[in-house]
C-alpha cells in the first residue's frame, strides 16, 4: 500500500447533454503535493472538482483516495469556494469551529480544548481580532481566510481549492498567495488548487496541470465533440514568501509557454505529442 | 460638523414622522365632519358616533366590569382573540417547518407531497369553514385549526423556495466538515431559514386575523370577532369602529414586535 497516490483520477470522462466535457482524464497525487489545475474558462476545470468532491459521479473511468472510490463529499477532501460560502448565520469563531462541533460531543473539557485549536487555526489566518464578526461584516479576503481555517481546522487528507482568489483584488490576491503556501508547508498539506489565471498556477503550484480541449485527436482533423484533457502535467520549483519571482524571465517564458498549449484555439498539437509528456509523472 | 449632520438627521425623522401622520390626522377631519353632519339631522344617529362616543363605549368595554359576566369585556375578548391566532400561527409554524425542511432535503418526499401540497394551497380556507364546523364541531381547537390550515402551505411553500434556493455550496462544506445529513438540516438549514419563518409569520398575520374573525363570528361565546358581530345586530357602531381600530393596532404591534426580533437576533439575515 506505501506506493498507493493520494489521489488517483483514472481515465474519467464526463458528458453533460451529450456533449464531452471531459476526457480520458489520468493523474495521481501524491501526499504533500501542491498540484494547481489551469485551464481557459469552460474546459471543465470544475466539472472535474466537483467530480473529486463526489458532488458528481463519472461517467466513465474511476476517481480514488488511497485506494477507495470516491462516493460523496466527506471530511477527506475539504473545499474552499471562490464565493467563500461561509455560514452566514455565524461568526468566525463559529464557522471555524464547526467542523469540530460537528464531530465532538459536546462535553466542557472538550469544547475547551476546541476552542483553544479554533484560535490557533484563527491566528494562523491572522483572524483573532475578528473572531465575534459575522461574515457580511468582513472584506471579501477576509472571508476567504475564514474559509480556509474552516477547511483546514479538521485537517482534511487533501485540501480542493476552486478559484479561492479569483474575486479579490489583485494585492490582496498576492497576499493570499503568500499565506497559502505559507499553510502548506507548515501543515504538510496536499493540494489541488484550481484556477484560470496562469501566474497564479505556476508561481503557487509545485506542479501545474493543464486542462483544455485545443488539441487535435488526428492530424488536420478536428473534433467538434471532444471533450477537455490534461494537455500538460509539469513539476515545478515552489517559491514561498516572495511573489518577485513572478517578474523574472523564467517566469515569463514558462507562463507564456503554456498559453501557447493550453489557451490558444488555433494552435492545437497532436494528441500523441502531449501524451509523451503527460506520461513522465505517471 | 459631526454636530451638524446628527440635527439634520432629527430634522429628517421629524419630517417623516409629521408626513406620516398627515393621513391620519385627514380621514379623522373627514369622519368628524361626517359624523357632525349626520347627528345634525338626527341627534340619535347611531351609524357614524361621534369620537366621543366612540371613547365612552371603549372606556366602558375596557374598563367597567361586565354586570353579567363581572368581566372586563375588551381585554376577555382580547385574550381569548390573541390565544387563538397565537395557536393558529404556532401549529402553522412548526408543521410549515417540519415538512418544508424534509420536502427541501429529500427530493422524493419532494416529489410526493409538493404537488399535493400546491393543489391544497388553493383552497380558500372560508370555504371550507363549515366543512370544518360540521366535521369537529365548534370547539376552540377548531378555531385554532381554521387557522393553522389556512395559513400553513403558505409558511412551507415558502420556506421550501427558500431552502431551494440556499447556495448548495453551503451544504457541500458542511459534508466535507462531516456534518450527518440529520446535522445539516437541524444545525445547518433550520437555523438559516428561521428569520424567514418570521418575516412569513409576519406576512400571514393579516390571513390568520381574517380567518379569526371568520371562526369567532360563527361559533364563540367571547373574542374580539365574536364582539363585532354580536353588537352588529343592535347597530353598535360606537363599539364596532373602537373594536376595529384595537384589532388593527394589536396587529400592527405584533408586526413591528416581530420586526424586531429578526432585526436584533437576526442581524445577519437583513444584511445579507
Amino acid at each position: 500500500m506505501k506506493n498507493t497516490p493520494l489521489l488517483e483520477v483514472d481515465n474519467v470522462s464526463q458528458f453533460y447533454n451529450n456533449r464531452r466535457i471531459l476526457e480520458n482524464i489520468n493523474f495521481k497525487i501524491n501526499k504533500g503535493e501542491f498540484c494547481t489545475l489551469v485551464g481557459p474558462s469552460g474546459s471543465g476545470k470544475t466539472t472535474l472538482l466537483q467530480l473529486i468532491m463526489g458532488e458528481q459521479q463519472a461517467h466513465t473511468g474511476n476517481i480514488s483516495m488511497s485506494g477507495f472510490p470516491v462516493k460523496s463529499p466527506n471530511i477527506d477532501r475539504g473545499i474552499v469556494f471562490q464565493s467563500y460560502a461561509l455560514f452566514p448565520h455565524l461568526n468566525v469563531l463559529e464557522n471555524v469551529m464547526l467542523g469540530l462541533n460537528l464531530q465532538s460531543r459536546n462535553n466542557k473539557v472538550e469544547h475547551k480544548l476546541l476552542l483553544e485549536k479554533t484560535f490557533h487555526y484563527l491566528s494562523l489566518v491572522h483572524l483573532k481580532d475578528h473572531a465575534y464578526k459575522y461574515p457580511y461584516e468582513l472584506s471579501g479576503g477576509m472571508q476567504q481566510r475564514a474559509a480556509i481555517a474552516q477547511s483546514l481546522i479538521i485537517e482534511p487528507k487533501i485540501l480542493l481549492m476552486d478559484e479561492p482568489f479569483g474575486a479579490l483584488d489583485p494585492h490582496i490576491r498576492d497576499e493570499m498567495q503568500v499565506l497559502i503556501l505559507d499553510l502548506w508547508e507548515k501543515n504538510e498539506m496536499t493540494v489541488f488548487f484550481i484556477t484560470h489565471d496562469l501566474e497564479e498556477a505556476i508561481y503557487l503550484g509545485t506542479r501545474v496541470f493543464v486542462l483544455s480541449p485545443y488539441y487535435q485527436q488526428k492530424e488536420n482533423k478536428k473534433s467538434r465533440n471532444q471533450g477537455a484533457r490534461i494537455l500538460l502535467d509539469k513539476k515545478l520549483s515552489t517559491h514561498i514568501n516572495s511573489t518577485e519571482i513572478k517578474n523574472s524571465p523564467d517566469f515569463f517564458s514558462m507562463v507564456s509557454q503554456i498559453r501557447n498549449i493550453g489557451f490558444n484555439p488555433k494552435k492545437t498539437r497532436l494528441v500523441d505529442e502531449f501524451n509523451t509528456l503527460h506520461d513522465q509523472t505517471k | 460638523m459631526l454636530e451638524k449632520i446628527k440635527q439634520l438627521r432629527e430634522i429628517d425623522k421629524a419630517k417623516k414622522i409629521f408626513l406620516a401622520t398627515i393621513p391620519f390626522i385627514i380621514l379623522l377631519m373627514l369622519y368628524s365632519l361626517a359624523s357632525t353632519l349626520r347627528h345634525q339631522d338626527n341627534a340619535n344617529d347611531k351609524i357614524l358616533p361621534s369620537i366621543s362616543q366612540m371613547a365612552d363605549a371603549f372606556y366602558i368595554k375596557a374598563f367597567v366590569k361586565d354586570r353579567r359576566t363581572d368581566q372586563y369585556i375588551l381585554w376577555q375578548d382580547t385574550f381569548a382573540s390573541l390565544k387563538r391566532l397565537a395557536g393558529g400561527i404556532f401549529f402553522a409554524a412548526i408543521l410549515g417547518i417540519i415538512i418544508a425542511l424534509h420536502i427541501a432535503m429529500l427530493p422524493k418526499l419532494d416529489m410526493l407531497l409538493s404537488p399535493f401540497l400546491i393543489f391544497i394551497s388553493m383552497i380558500p380556507p372560508l370555504a371550507i369553514l363549515p366543512i370544518i364546523f360540521i366535521a369537529f364541531g365548534v370547539n376552540e381547537l377548531v378555531k385554532i385549526m381554521l387557522i393553522t390550515i389556512g395559513i400553513f402551505p403558505i409558511i412551507t411553500r415558502d420556506l421550501v423556495l427558500t431552502i431551494q434556493k440556499m447556495p448548495k455550496q453551503l451544504i457541500t462544506k458542511a459534508k466535507t466538515l462531516g456534518a450527518t445529513q440529520a446535522q445539516i438540516i437541524y444545525t445547518i438549514i433550520l437555523p438559516q431559514v428561521t428569520p424567514r419563518l418570521i418575516n412569513v409569520i409576519r406576512l400571514s398575520l393579516g390571513m390568520g386575523w381574517m380567518l379569526l374573525i371568520a371562526g369567532e363570528a360563527i361559533a364563540s361565546t367571547e373574542g374580539l370577532g365574536y364582539r363585532i358581530f354580536l353588537v352588529r345586530r343592535y347597530l353598535a357602531m360606537d363599539v364596532i369602529i373602537p373594536y376595529v381600530l384595537w384589532i388593527t393596532l394589536l396587529g400592527f404591534l405584533i408586526d413591528k414586535t416581530l420586526y424586531w426580533i429578526s432585526k436584533n437576533k437576526y442581524h445577519w439575515y437583513c444584511k445579507t
